[in-house]
């Protein structure tokens, strides 16, 4: 399933030479230690996320790509050149900073302009170049503001052109929406989606939004504790979850620990199942289950509503706490009451072995 | 909040209280430099501008402005080199021994004078073995000017935070470009509020000047404590008093003025 999907995503990341590649990644800070042990490689023209709560080393391995740190073991390669101990200002990677870091003091136009100015470009031209950029963030007619005169979607575009107007190989995008409320978020995504296809640009994004990762990028890497707890494509990531902790950050899910899947599945080893696999039906139906499912009887603890569906908080027999996902159909929708008696069925298939972590 | 009438009023009085007793005998001092009476018996029994034009035709006072003048522009001109520079290495990069060097940085302006005076008289004459002059006046200034300047620059840098610079010499910018566009802009109002304060503290300081200054090397403060008990003299140190206010009060309300705006708009 999930696996014969991915595969021509991951065949185009072998084909092209590597835009940035990470080894051994380090940093500690006193004795905290914040990056761990990163392997990495991303590829030239891939919008890779990386996801992960706050505190989980994301950010951290953004600016040792950024050069705003400095590693304290391993290497980071751009585009084929050991840029461990390069500056900043050496790197061809630019920053989307989080809080946006405009200049306050200039113009908008100016701002855009800043990094072709201390290239020495001459003033006409890179008040074009920069006018260009503005008109491709659709922010043409702004120049000439201040950017405390601007709203935060518009600072983000600012920074976005300030950004894209050097051309670089890659873009380091540090948490870039987090700022701004879910309407303008949504509408961004799919302006930055659309802009990093165009540009053919490689977008390295930093987020702690699990859906944003997911509808966003090509690759995901899920970071937790300073190292990448599993790597692979928003599918393989959603679908093949390989620990509990990723299954539980990306998503929720049903978690059976070995106990309960050795009662259940037969198996003493941890396993998952995401809730909009379970199957409802009202009652305690006698029909037994078929080989390549599991069935099981419940009680509706709770019952949410959340517009596109219902969520259905479960209780089996045997005290399994379960959740399960049901679309509306938009006919008749069969909605349980608390207390309840429900049958549970799922498929086999659709049960996820955890294979590493706890 | 709101208050009782009693306590509005029994407020309004002791701040009425307070600023008279600051600000009347500051208009004593305007009022006798135009009362007729040498000995300025009080209330004056005329207008006279005689003090104003003796006080302009006097040599000392010119010379010893002229010096305060020079003395203030120097230590100022240094303190805001000098203080940028530690702001920036202590707000900015972390070594050894930070935390010392900022203490020490700021504990000049809270050294009695006295302290600070005598130490560096010993310093220059015992140590340095060099004869008090003008210039050990403007080293001895600059000791207590520089920590306006780090103050008000490192408040502002701590308050910029690290972003804009992050993002400067992300943009390709090298440290020097970074510092010219980016921080100094930034810096700019907390370099004038600074090095008003920093100018006003010099032009009027007496204590340290007096431990400091070598022979000929007469500042304005100085000047007038010398000639305030002559009875010649006195009318005029009163005129002189009076460009004093002035000189000092211009720089501090600019300075507030300037610190203030910056507040609004961020």
């Amino acid at each position: 399933m999930s696996l014969s999907t991915s595969a021509p995503a991951q065949a185009a990341v072998v084909d092209r030479a590597p835009a940035i590649s990470i080894r051994g990644l380090r940093k500690t800070y006193g004795d905290v230690v914040a990056v761990d042990h990163v392997d990495l490689d991303i590829a030239d023209g891939e919008f890779f996320s990386m996801l992960g709560p706050s505190g989980s080393g994301k950010t951290t391995v953004l600016r040792l790509i950024a050069g705003f740190e400095q590693a304290t073991a391993g290497s980071v390669t751009l585009g084929g050149v050991d840029v461990t101990r390069a500056a900043p200002f050496e790197r061809d990677v630019h920053t989307v900073f989080q809080d946006y870091a405009l200049f306050p003091h200039m113009s908008v136009l100016d701002n855009v302009g800043y990094g072709l100015r201390v290239r020495g470009m001459k003033k006409a031209e890179r008040r074009e170049r920069a006018q260009q950029a503005l008109d491709t963030v659709r922010l043409g007619h702004l120049g000439a503001r201040r950017p405390a005169q601007l709203s935060g979607g518009q600072r983000q575009r600012v920074a976005l052109a300030r950004a894209i107007v050097l051309q670089p190989r890659v873009l380091l995008l540090d948490e870039p929406l987090g700022a701004l409320d879910l309407k303008l978020r949504e509408q961004m995504q799919v302006e930055l989606k659309q802009l990093q296809r165009e540009l053919g640009i490689t977008f390295v994004f930093v987020t702690h939004d699990q859906e944003e990762a997911l509808t966003l990028s090509d690759r995901i890497a899920v970071f937790d504790a300073g190292s990448i707890q599993q790597l692979g494509t928003p599918r393989e990531i959603y679908e093949n979850p390989t620990s509990a902790y990723v299954a539980g950050f990306v998503g929720t899910t049903n978690l059976f620990d070995a106990a309960t899947s050795q009662r259940l599945l037969g198996v003493a080893a941890e396993h998952a199942v995401r809730p909009e696999r379970l199957r409802l039906s009202p009652g305690t139906d006698t029909e037994p289950a078929r080989p390549d499912e599991v069935r099981l009887d419940a009680v509706v603890v709770e019952t949410i509503y959340l517009g596109t569906g219902n969520r259905v908080h479960l209780r089996t027999s045997d005290g399994v706490e379960l959740v399960a996902l049901e679309q509306s159909t938009g006919s008749l929708d069969t909605r349980e009451h608390r207390g309840d008696d429900v049958t549970v069925r799922f498929a086999r298939a659709d049960v996820v072995p955890l294979t590493s972590g706890s | 909040m709101t208050l009782s009438p009693l306590a509005r009023r029994v407020l309004a009085g002791l701040t009425f209280g307070v600023l008279a007793l600051i600000y009347l005998p500051l208009l004593v001092v305007v009022a006798n430099s135009v009362n007729p009476s040498q000995s300025m018996t009080w209330p004056p029994d005329g207008l006279t501008f005689e003090w104003w034009r003796r006080a302009a035709h006097s040599e000392g006072a010119r010379e010893a402005l002229v010096t305060s003048l020079q003395v203030a522009a120097v230590a100022t001109a240094l303190a805001l080199l000098l203080g940028t520079l530690l702001a920036l290495a202590l707000q900015r990069y972390s070594f050894f021994g930070k935390n010392a060097v900022n203490l020490l940085v700021i504990l000049p302006i809270a050294l009695p004078g006295v302290v600070t005076g005598i130490a560096l008289n010993n310093g220059f004459k015992g140590i340095l073995g060099v004869d008090l002059a003008l210039w050990t006046i403007v080293v001895a200034h600059a000791t207590f000017c520089i920590v306006t300047v780090f103050n008000n620059v490192q408040a502002r840098l701590r308050r910029m935070g690290t972003s804009l610079e992050e993002a400067s010499a992300d943009l390709g910018a090298g440290v020097l470009t970074t510092f010219r566009l980016v921080t100094l802009p930034q810096l700019r109002s907390a370099l004038l509020a600074g090095g008003m304060l920093a100018f006003a503290l010099s032009f009027d300081e007496i204590i340290v000047t007096t431990f400091t200054a070598g022979n000929g090397a007469t500042t304005l403060p100085i000047w007038i404590l010398n000639n305030m008990f002559r009875p010649n003299q006195a009318p005029v140190v009163n005129v002189v008093a009076v460009v004093l206010i002035v000189f000092s009060i211009i720089p501090v309300w600019l300075a507030q003025r300037l610190s203030s705006d910056v507040e609004g708009v961020r």
